[in-house]
């Protein structure tokens, strides 16, 4: 086992258990599932208490003693410790009186959760001697990863479908990223990446260094438990892609829980995907153990994830925890961005479109009881998406810089709508006025 | 008819480092089936209790998953590239990392 920071942690088979002491590689040799971070909370228990969080810096590394980070390293980018926001406004909206948003659109450096990941799974490539480190991404991982390596100084090696928002492809190509665009969608991109790995001696964060980089994840649940004053919501609402963060916020709850910082209290996890990539939200409905793939075809690029790597995991711990998971479509998807900028003043991309549009739906359908505390996951900021918003709003006609030109475009616009007859309807149409 | 089989880093290791090869199978029950024959260590590896391909692994056809082709029904063309890769594949698998993590276990 490697110690950070006086934990012992190594990787550990979800399926047969089977131990690897720590090194870049994400599937077990044996069965083949999913390797895992697994910690020996014992020889934290009692030196990780509020306390000592709380005498940690105001970013994720004040919980580094539950992280897999090697010994040595020392962090310097103060990442999360995103702000968790009472939701009133969008509570009333929907009819929720004990609301929250947890909001990673405003996460340093690049602006979704992604930085958190990533932070974790660069600590480990650097520990393992990588030079060059990669991703396959949807567009947030590609931002975060090409900002963090630049900073690290480690070249990087970055694979997106083509398609890819221009936004999410300019904020990866500006810190000077080698940036592969390729003529598929995202299961086809993590496909070259796993063969890439093979072949390459680099660290691809999300593919040999997936079992550190997914750790990262358990901060926004360490964060929003300690922001709700170290209690535990009763329900999560969570978007959906490769389906590892709402496993990960559990994760990090149980470990609260085993060292005593929180209460233990049944968490309902619920899902959100789009319609038009839901092979989660499919599964979790059918109560399957398996994922349908999928082609995706939804506005939510960054959950668009057909055959997602933790979709059968996730699906079998919404269920188990008494969630449930909806998906929306691309109306709905960017229905709910409006509504959480209009009521919260947040920003998100279509993602969080996405589970402010499920949660909704969650409290019209009785899943979600109004007095319950609720937290609504929002992962990614709206400025990186705002092409799906063109044309939602008219371009203003400029007016003259005098008060009365001011006065009277304000009282055009006040003005109550006229009713037509007919005929008039008719004029307008043909230009008259 | 022939198709060609890929298999990555991490199951070339039941075939004696074998990553590629060639099968005359004409569908995925058959080439599991040859599995068998050819390669006993790789068949014990990647099939389940039931001997059908563990859920861990995903199967590609000319780069398409083959369960959008109609999974054990889909029939092999002649020039097929057929590839298993671990649906969340990625390292060598050998405990012997390229790049030791400092005061691993595996060093020390």
């Amino acid at each position: 086992m490697t110690e950070s920071s006086c934990t012992k942690y190594e990787l550990r088979c979800n399926e047969c258990g089977k131990s690897y002491g720590n090194q870049p590689l994400s599937a077990c040799a044996d069965c083949l599932a999913p390797l895992e971070v697994q910690y020996d909370l014992d020889t934290v228990r009692g030196r990780f208490t509020r306390d000592t969080v709380a005498a940690g810096p105001s970013n994720i590394w004040r919980y580094k003693q539950l992280l897999p980070i090697p010994e040595g390293f020392e962090p310097d980018l103060p990442v999360g410790f995103t702000p968790l926001v009472r939701a009133k406004g969008l509570g009333k909206r929907i009819g929720a009186a004990n609301l929250y948003v947890k909001n990673d659109a405003v996460c340093f450096p690049t602006l979704s959760f992604k930085d958190r990941v990533v932070s974790v799974a660069l600590a480990n490539a650097q520990a393992f001697g990588f030079t060059t480190v990669g991703c396959s991404s949807t567009g947030n991982l590609a931002n975060s990863v090409a900002a963090q390596s630049a900073r690290l100084g480690i070249k990087a090696c970055i694979l997106v479908p083509a398609d890819l928002e221009a936004a999410k492809i300019l904020n990866t190509q500006v810190y000077g990223a080698r940036l592969v665009r390729i003529d598929g969608n995202y299961d086809h991109v993590n496909r070259l990446c796993t063969l890439i790995a093979d072949e390459y001696n680099w660290g691809f964060v999300n593919v040999n260094l997936r079992p550190y980089y997914a750790e990262g994840s358990k901060t926004v649940g360490y964060e929003i438990a300690e922001q709700l004053g170290w209690k535990l919501p009763d329900n999560i609402v969570c978007p959906m892609a490769g389906g590892s963060l709402i496993r990960k916020i559990r994760k990090a709850f149980k470990e609260l829980v085993a060292l005593g910082l929180v209460e233990d209290k049944p968490v309902r996890f619920f899902g959100a995907q789009a319609t038009g990539c839901s092979p989660i939200s499919h599964a979790v409905r059918e109560g399957w153990d398996h994922i349908e793939p999928q082609r995706p075809n939804t506005i939510a690029r960054s959950l668009a994830i057909g055959n997602p790597a933790d979709g059968p995991a996730a699906a079998k711990m919404i269920r188990e925890t008494g969630g449930w998971a909806e998906d929306v479509s691309d109306v709905e998807i960017v229905a709910g961005m409006q509504e959480l900028a209009e009521t919260e003043g947040i920003f998100t991309e279509t993602a969080g479109g996405v589970t402010t549009a499920v949660t909704a739906r969650l409290y019209a359908h009785g899943r979600i009881k109004a007095d319950e505390t609720t937290v609504v996951c929002i992962t990614g900021n709206g400025l990186k998406t705002t092409d799906a918003l063109v044309g939602r709003f008219e371009a203003e006609p400029a007016i003259k810089p005098r008060l009365a030109a001011f006065d009277e475009y304000l009282r055009s616009l006040d003005a109550p709508a006229p009713t037509f007859e007919p005929e008039q309807e008719f004029e307008l149409a043909g230009g008259a006025r | 008819m022939s198709i060609k089989v890929t298999l990555p880093t991490a199951l070339a290791r039941h075939t004696d480092g074998q990553k590629t090869f060639d099968s005359e199978a004409a569908n995925l029950p058959s080439l599991i089936a040859e599995f068998d024959t050819k390669f006993p260590a790789l068949s014990a590896n990647v099939k389940d209790e039931h001997g059908k391909l563990r859920r861990f692994i995903n199967v590609y056809v000319n780069d398409e998953d083959i369960r959008f082709l109609g999974g054990d029904t889909h029939a092999f063309e002649d020039g097929d590239e057929v590839m298993l890769i671990p649906s969340i594949a990625g390292g060598s698998a050998d405990l012997q990392p390229r790049n030791p993590h400092p005061n691993s276990i595996l060093v020390r």
